[in-house]
């Protein structure tokens, strides 16, 4: 794995800058990535790289209990997927949920999966899937007011929420 | 194509698929002759397909973790044993219309790796890992699945030119194949869980592979990208993270793999693809309205040196042959077709010149090699 530009920490994004038609790789960690992301957009000459490099040298990440906290499933600490920016075992999504919500965010800037589900959920939960997804379709026809799809969707929400009350409450 | 192994199966291929997967039961084991893809030419090189002017390839990917395991980085190996083995043993029962032969990454000595690098059937990250793990993929190589990259499972669909719906609709039907068989990670809120939370939900990564010169050319590239960024998408070069864009070839891919569903995320790459061809159509007609002899005298002279030196490197090369591919879709050029210069741009990288020769070859001898290999691909292909 690349090592941080910035820091000797595993780099875990890899941005493509361009300057004059060039492409150059940079990879950072996730700390440092934040930082330069945020800066990025008046960042566009070295001068403003330097006071970055300066930057980083009180950059250290805070060190506090959740980082020691350890998932009993695979035996990672949160510290040990900062640094590598790996998780351990799929149970690290819930082992470690409330700090991974951010972080989630903040890569997607969602945190409700809405896409295809495996075929053997169970029929309530892929219902409720189906109508987190038409919703945000629908949220997507009405910006871009195609009223046509957006009726249809409608439609199609009326009926599954129609389904899901005759099988099982819903949730919310 | 002289694809060894598969050439037995190729008949039953078209005809029905449970005839495939009775051979590839039989098969499944055997180990596949990488020699014999150095004659054959990948599907996503075929330079054919929509919009194949400016789009290479289009590339669709999974990444799915096995329910029961640790991920990669807390697996030990026989742990990846068992993942490679479990995936391994259901490859033959697979209810889809291909063929997938499974080669076990670390017998492989390093040009070997290196060549399926090359041809893209596994990434860098898998050929340099350590512990048991594979890819499986198709006699057409426009279907390969890495097991124990940086997830479990990382399926993978091409496909020359601008083909998302294809690529979208094969790889969908890989995955419940593959669901029938296997038990995937997953949560109701997050999607299918990923080691890295950056893939997390749909795992997918949909890039478009385009060849930009006259962007390049008129440095207008640096605009694009920097809108293509502020919508989230992300630009690489030709073998995606961290390589340079040799030979003006840039993918163009999703960032986001949660909240947005699959074919949501299909569209979004597909939004910028209209603009993005036209940008690039529109620079090279400018060019050559503008600078007309200028233009064909640069892109002869390339064609001059590929077709003459006696010793080039790869970068050259690969620059050289992205004006003369200009060349030919501007119609300035026509004794080459895209497809040998495609092919070209495979054939002359460092792992494959030496599967061609059939020996290692250190940097001097590699650019004979390459210039020889230009020479004779060029002159023949003049001759058809």
């Amino acid at each position: 794995m690349k090592k941080c530009r910035r820091c000797s920490k595993p780099a875990t994004l890899h941005i493509t800058e361009l300057r004059q038609g060039e492409a150059t790789e940079i990879h950072l960690c996730e700390t440092c990535a934040k930082d330069y992301l945020s800066q990025a957009e008046e960042m566009s000459t070295p001068e403003s790289e330097l006071q970055f490099d300066q930057l980083d040298e009180s950059d250290e990440p805070e060190v506090s209990g959740i980082d020691d906290r350890v998932c009993p499933n695979c035996g990672i600490t949160f510290r040990e997927f900062r640094t590598q920016g790996r998780l351990g075992c799929p149970h690290d999504y819930v082992e470690f949920e409330t700090d991974l919500i951010p972080l989630i965010e903040n890569i997607h800037g969602e945190t409700q999966h809405c896409g295809k589900l495996p075929r053997r959920a169970p029929d309530s939960s892929r219902r409720q899937h189906q109508l987190i997804r038409l919703r945000s379709e629908l949220k997507l026809a009405v910006e871009e007011e195609d009223y046509e799809a957006a009726a249809r969707l409608r439609d199609e929400i009326q009926e599954v929420e129609n389904q899901l009350q005759g099988h099982d409450k819903p949730e919310e | 194509m002289t694809f060894v192994l598969a050439a037995s199966m190729r008949q039953g291929d078209q005809v029905n698929g449970q005839q495939i997967n009775g051979q590839q039961k039989r098969n499944g084991r055997k180990t596949v002759d990488l020699d014999s893809l150095t004659q054959s030419n990948s599907e996503w090189l075929r330079g054919t397909g929509p919009e194949s002017d400016v789009v290479v390839s289009t590339r669709i990917r999974l990444a799915r973790n096995l329910a029961q395991f640790p991920f990669n980085t807390r697996a030990d190996d026989s742990a990846r044993g068992q993942i490679a083995e479990q995936v391994r043993d259901c490859l033959g029962d697979l209810p889809v219309p291909k063929v997938l032969n499974y080669v076990d990454v670390p017998s492989l000595d390093e040009i070997s790796r290196q060549f399926l690098v090359e041809r893209q059937l596994i990434s860098r990250e898998l050929a340099e890992a350590d512990g048991p793990r594979g890819v499986a993929f198709s006699s057409a190589e426009d279907v390969s699945i890495m097991v124990n990259e940086e997830d479990h499972l990382r399926l993978q669909v091409l496909r020359s030119g601008l083909a998302l719906d294809e690529c979208w609709e094969e790889i969908d039907r890989m995955d419940d194949a593959l669901e029938e068989e296997l038990t995937f990670a997953f949560h109701e809120r997050y999607g299918y869980l990923t080691a890295c939370p950056t893939n997390v939900g749909t795992g997918i990564r949909v890039s478009v592979m385009l060849h930009l010169p006259a962007l390049v050319q008129t440095r207008e590239i640096q605009k694009v990208f920097h809108s293509l960024q502020k919508i989230n998408l992300a630009v690489r070069g030709l073998y995606g993270e961290g390589s340079q864009a040799a030979g003006d070839f840039y993918q163009i891919s999703n960032q986001y793999t949660l909240g947005l569903s699959e074919t949501q995320v299909i569209d979004k790459v597909r939004s910028v693809i209209p603009r993005l061809l036209d940008y690039e159509r529109r620079a090279r007609t400018a060019m050559l309205e503008e600078k007309k002899e200028q233009l064909h005298d640069h892109i002869a002279r390339a064609s001059g040196i590929l077709r003459s030196a006696q010793t080039i490197s790869s970068e050259e090369t690969m620059h050289l042959l992205s004006s003369v591919r200009l060349g030919v879709n501007l119609g300035l050029i026509d004794d080459v077709d895209i497809s040998t210069l495609n092919e070209l741009f495979i054939m002359t990288q460092p792992a494959h010149l030496q599967k061609l020769k059939k020996t290692e070859l250190d940097s001097a001898d590699r650019n004979k090699a390459r210039a020889a290999l230009l020479r004779n691909r060029l002159a023949s292909d003049s001759q058809d």
